[in-house]
């Protein structure tokens, strides 16, 4: 086998780890979706500030310490502590649940009923909020990420299978950090399903997901299950920060991770937990494969952006409603 | 009814924002929001921090006190017209429009107002051609000399022959990114090295492929024109592929400390472009403590000063307050227009002594400026970043370009754009 | 008794259908207009022309654009950046190609090249529905941008990939390019928003308008009262991008005069314009001014406000805007739902009625 076939093979194993960085956000989109009915645009902002916060938690920065300078004329940054990254990762928590409060109550609470393209613009509202605040509460500048995950490529497999495709290939490249994030995708996605299936709260999450109405008659909170799912939310949120801000740094461009994962959510559905997996991994291999075998030789490269889309309109064109997304009946 | 009010409010904000006189005023375009916030901060910091030193120092800039007036433009080239309009009223002396894209709206509304712009290592590279380009200045030194600086230092490294050599280029899928490249293969035909081109698209968190493509293709050097967050993801994956850093090599935007911070220890080695000295050991940095810093006047969070982009900022400064000096000797005004400021731009001169009485010994190259050379002479060193000490260091001096090449080439476009814009080139 | 109509009186369909009933709206929609060609290019100076006035006239148009195809005919596009994008390239291309083009047809003709290529993106709105079809219109914007960074022949082959527009005049008059004087930029623009603001007004009412809200409000009923969802789904699309990549034109060629795809058109342009489409109003007419005039002036005013009048840090007031301006729509959503054309008829109705309410 010539060693580009190899190569073929590596391109395609890191397009699936790629698509399970995807389906992190993705994830992220589904459960607010299914729980609530809005497309929240806000996530990749959530993540953002799930990664700011941990940062900041981690760093003993104080919140706010810019304006705090600016108005009163002091010059404090730090509070002089350096916390450990589980006990950071802990507050951070609370931070998004607080926020998931917050949100029901100044914002969803007052949009129930509305129509979807109306909760749509509220997520981008509170978009733009987030973004502001966010940088608000914990300054513009980059800040590493470090939660002891590890970085760079796997040498031993790297090592162990160069003997395969001769003196040109050398060996399988997987990054460590995407192979973690795959373990905890795969974890998130398992505690996931065994919360909804076995769990009570799981039982009402379901409910309200199939009607909103039937749910209210039978007792349970709207109020309370959207919170929930925020908070969920905003754990998933804060995986998909941490995976991706270990990567590049935290900064304003890690909301634009959102955009990576809006055609997994065409292709996998926008209510479907397993859709968002299957979906990232075919899109994370989709534009990868395309890019190396069509991309770089033909376009000049660079295609990854549009080609996710043009796969995601091509499934869709088959299957309106995405790959496992529920039928969509329509009555007059 | 409510737009009515809307408006009135804004025109009382408008004019409340009206000019100032007897003030020499240079509007900074910064962008401390956005998703270059972290790159713009240190460099708006810089700039200000400078003129509030000239203030506090010597008086102002011949006895007339300078003020920056600045505007956000969160690198938006919308928001850049909106600050342009806002703050050229105000007696504006120069513009740094700190954005490839802002930069190229204002060159001709620039040129119609007569303000001079300078784009110190960005923008429009042809803009060199002063006969061309009369109030646009890119001193000293622009993207098709950084390219030919990079290949000079890959020459030096391989003993002056880099035949059968591949060189690759990962790049910022816009305008900004696909600027050297011209040049590269005007180099590539003339030193016989192979070029490979690999663009990443905006905003670039995602480069697996592209890295892919460098470890299977092995390149013997890496350039690269990134900016943002493409900076930190490619020395990360540069790093996780155990590419050699010391033949990975970036543009001047990609050369902060921002870029390799965030990759730890791995970033060790990594080279960059840099058109101006780096660090904080220069006597001016004592002057800056004792009358700004220490006087509760530095700019923004005030804990920017001594970093690339900081040092990138004040450089600027330093090169605007010259030429105000400049402009204030030949005209023998101290409250210059911006028309004189441009004549003193043309005529800068920016030699050892200069830079050593203004307390910055070698912090830049020597040269000087005409009408024919907007772009000054293409000098630029090579910076490398030691992980360990959390510093960058210069580890050449300001070397020259290919002149030859890229004179041809700034010729060449230059003369497209006066066909496209009826401008007959000349100078007066 | 100014803002008042006393019994029904009409006695012809003309009158019957009139977009402004009462006298006191029609006198003031004339006084408008008269203020606006009459007295305002006298008043305008540089500032107020770029960076207010000549940006809400051309999103404006683009949020008509937005508000034909996602407010009457209920199509949420997140195109709306590619298909400006389109307006702009073509705009260039025709004007560097034919130079003696004049300006008027140019921007025409590149409102059509952009319906045209609306018309193709629109096609999979046959098949695909609501957050589908705007996810799916994403990929006409990634795809768009791409392509004109892509393909030198669109950008010239200049060196960067910086399209920059050349001078053109109307009756003597510079329009595009650095020398335009404010006032001409400003009517030119004027001139195309009114007739396009008026076709559009017309156009919802009629035929096709009644089409396009019938698949809006339930395609499936359409269809079975005789409304072929093709056509009325890809005039739409078509007239939409029409009215989208004439403001890109303008955009370009009169407004920045020189731009970048990925810069100038990105996805936060789409995001823009679909804002304004629905801080104003979907469905309306006005609203698409509105909210044009919202999202322009609002930062404007707010950065004035903060920098200018109270000196704050230029950061803290720009993250103070995010917040400001993120948390004003979520207050207008929840307040109005319906965008600030709902609130302008809502006080219509009060005023028509006081002092009598019941």
């Amino acid at each position: 086998m010539s060693a580009n076939f190899y190569y073929g093979i590596e391109v395609f194993l890191n397009g699936m780890m790629a698509g399970v960085l995807y389906s992190l956000v993705a994830l992220g989109f589904v459960l607010i979706f299914k729980a609530s009915g809005i497309f929240n645009y806000a996530q990749g902002v959530m993540a953002l500030f799930a990664a700011l916060t941990l940062v900041g938690f981690q760093n003993g920065q104080i919140p706010f310490s810019n304006l705090i300078n600016a108005v009163f004329g002091t010059n404090i940054h730090y509070f002089g502590w350096n916390m450990p990254a589980f006990l950071a990762i802990i507050c951070t928590l609370v931070v998004m649940i607080i926020f998931a409060y917050l949100v029901e109550k100044y914002v969803l609470k007052h949009l129930v009923n509305q129509e979807p393209i109306i909760l749509f613009m509220a997520t981008i509202g509170l978009a733009y909020f987030m973004e502001g605040f966010g940088d608000l509460m914990w300054g513009a500048d980059i800040k590493k990420l470090d939660v002891g995950l590890p970085q760079g490529g796997n040498i031993w497999l790297e090592e162990n299978t160069a003997f395969l495709g001769g003196p040109d290939f050398y060996g399988f490249y997987l990054d460590n950090l995407d192979m973690w994030a795959t373990v905890f995708a795969g974890l998130l996605v398992v505690s996931l399903v065994l919360f909804s299936q076995y769990t009570k709260t799981g039982r009402a999450l379901r409910a309200v997901a199939d009607d909103h109405q039937a749910a209210l008659s039978v007792g349970i909170s709207l109020r309370t299950i959207w919170v929930i799912v925020w908070s969920i939310a905003g754990f998933v949120a804060l995986v998909a920060g941490i995976m991706w801000g270990s990567k590049s740094g935290v900064q304003f461009s890690l909301s634009l991770i959102a955009l990576k994962a809006l055609p997994v959510l065409m292709l996998g559905g926008f209510t479907s937990i397993p859709g968002a997996i299957v979906g990232g991994l075919i899109i994370g291999v989709g534009e990868k494969m395309f890019e190396f075998l069509i991309g770089v030789p033909f376009l000049g490269g660079a295609t990854e952006n549009w080609f996710a889309y043009m796969l995601a309109l091509l499934f869709l064109v088959f299957r309106p409603q995405g790959l496992f997304g529920e039928k969509i009946i329509e009555r007059v | 009814m409510k737009l009515t009010k809307l408006a009135a409010l804004a025109v009382a904000a408008t004019i409340a924002a009206g000019p100032v006189l007897a003030e020499l005023v240079f509007p900074s375009l910064d962008y401390r929001t956005g998703p270059y916030a972290a790159n713009g901060i240190p460099f708006a910091d810089g700039y200000a921090d400078y003129f509030a030193l000239v203030n506090a120092r010597d008086g102002g800039i011949g006895g007339v006190m300078t003020k920056v007036v600045a505007c956000e433009t969160g690198y938006n080239t919308e928001k850049g017209v909106e600050c342009y309009e806002s703050t050229k009223g105000m007696g504006a002396l120069v513009y740094q429009p700190l954005s490839t894209g802002i930069t190229y709206q204002l060159i001709p509304k620039a040129t119609a107002d007569g303000i001079p712009i300078h784009s110190m290592g960005y923008g429009r590279t042809s803009a060199a051609n002063g006969k061309v380009f009369r109030n646009i200045f890119n001193y000293p030194a622009n993207y098709w000399n950084g390219a030919s600086i990079a290949v000079n230092h890959i020459l030096d490294q391989e003993g002056g022959d880099i035949k059968g050599k591949t060189i690759a280029l990962l790049y910022h899928n816009s305008a900004y990114g696909k600027e050297p490249i011209r040049t590269l293969e005007e180099l590539s035909k003339k030193h016989g090295f192979k070029l490979s081109l690999l663009a990443v698209d905006h905003p670039g968190q995602e480069q697996k492929s592209q890295w892919l493509q460098i470890r299977r293709e092995k390149p013997d050097y890496v350039l690269m024109w990134g900016w943002g967050v493409m900076n930190q993801v490619a020395i990360q994956e540069a790093a996780n592929i155990r590419f050699p850093m010391d033949k990975f090599i970036g543009i001047w935007w990609s050369g902060s400390e921002n870029d390799v911070l965030p990759a730890g220890d791995k970033a060790n080695g990594y080279k960059a472009l840099n058109m101006h000295n780096v660090g904080s050991d220069y006597p001016l940095y004592d002057d800056l403590k004792k009358y700004v810093y220490d006087a509760g006047n530095a700019a923004g969070a005030g804990d920017q000063s001594g970093t690339v982009l900081y040092n990138r900022g004040m450089y600027a400064a330093m090169l605007a307050v010259e030429a105000a000096k400049t402009a204030q000797k030949i005209h023998g005004v101290a409250d210059i227009t911006p028309a004189m400021m441009r004549d003193g731009m043309e005529a800068l001169v920016i030699d050892e002594a200069k830079m050593t009485a203004l307390g910055m010994p070698n912090f830049g190259p020597s040269f000087s400026v005409s009408c024919e050379n907007h772009g000054g002479p293409g000098l630029g060193a090579v910076q490398q970043w030691d992980a360990a000490a959390k510093k960058w260091t210069l580890i050449t001096d300001f070397g020259p370009s290919d002149m030859e090449v890229i004179g041809k080439l700034i010729a060449e476009d230059s003369a497209a754009f006066a066909a496209e814009n009826n401008i007959t080139p000349g100078c007066n | 008794m100014l803002y008042r109509e006393a019994g029904d009186y009409k006695t012809s369909y003309a009158k019957d259908q009139q977009t402004f009933p009462i006298a006191f709206d029609r006198w003031g929609y004339r006084l408008t207009i008269a203020f606006a060609v009459l007295v305002v290019p006298f008043i305008l100076n540089d500032y107020w022309t770029n960076a207010v006035v000549l940006p809400f006239l051309i999103y404006a148009i683009a949020a008509i654009g937005l508000n034909i195809l996602t407010g009457y005919c209920g199509q949420v596009s997140l195109g709306s950046g590619g298909f400006m994008a389109v307006g702009a390239y073509a705009a260039y291309k025709l004007m560097t190609s034919f130079p003696e083009l004049n300006i008027v047809f140019v921007i025409l003709l590149s409102g059509g090249v952009t319906a045209l290529v609306g018309m193709l993106f629109g096609l999979p709105s046959l098949r695909i529905k609501g957050f589908y079809l705007a996810v799916a219109t994403l990929a006409a914007q990634f795809f768009l941008v791409w392509l004109f960074n892509k393909v030198p022949w669109f950008y010239n082959y200049s060196a960067s990939g910086q399209i920059s527009a050349p001078e053109r005049s109307l009756f003597g008059y510079a329009v595009t390019g650095a020398n335009a004087h404010p006032a001409t930029s400003y009517l030119f623009c004027l001139g195309f928003v009114f007739v396009l603001a008026w076709a559009a007004r017309n156009m919802t009412r009629g035929a096709n308008g009644r089409k396009w809200m019938a698949i809006r409000d339930m395609d499936i009923a359409a269809e079975i009262i005789g409304v072929d969802p093709m056509k009325a789904k890809l005039t739409a699309f078509g007239v939409s991008s029409f009215y989208i990549g004439i403001s890109g034109a303008l955009l370009f060629a009169v407004y920045l005069g020189a731009a970048e795809v990925g810069e100038a058109f990105g996805i936060e342009k789409s995001f823009l314009i679909l804002f304004m489409v629905i801080i104003g109003g979907l469905g309306s007419i006005f609203g698409s001014f509105a909210g044009a005039a919202f999202m322009i002036l609002m930062p404007v005013l707010l950065k004035n406000i903060m920098v200018g009048q109270m000196g704050w840090p230029t950061d803290l007031a720009s993250h103070f805007q995010f917040v400001i301006v993120g948390g004003l729509i979520i207050i207008f959503l929840i307040v109005e739902p319906h965008g600030l054309a709902q609130l302008w008829r809502l006080a219509k109705e009060k005023l028509r009625l006081w002092p009598f309410p019941h």
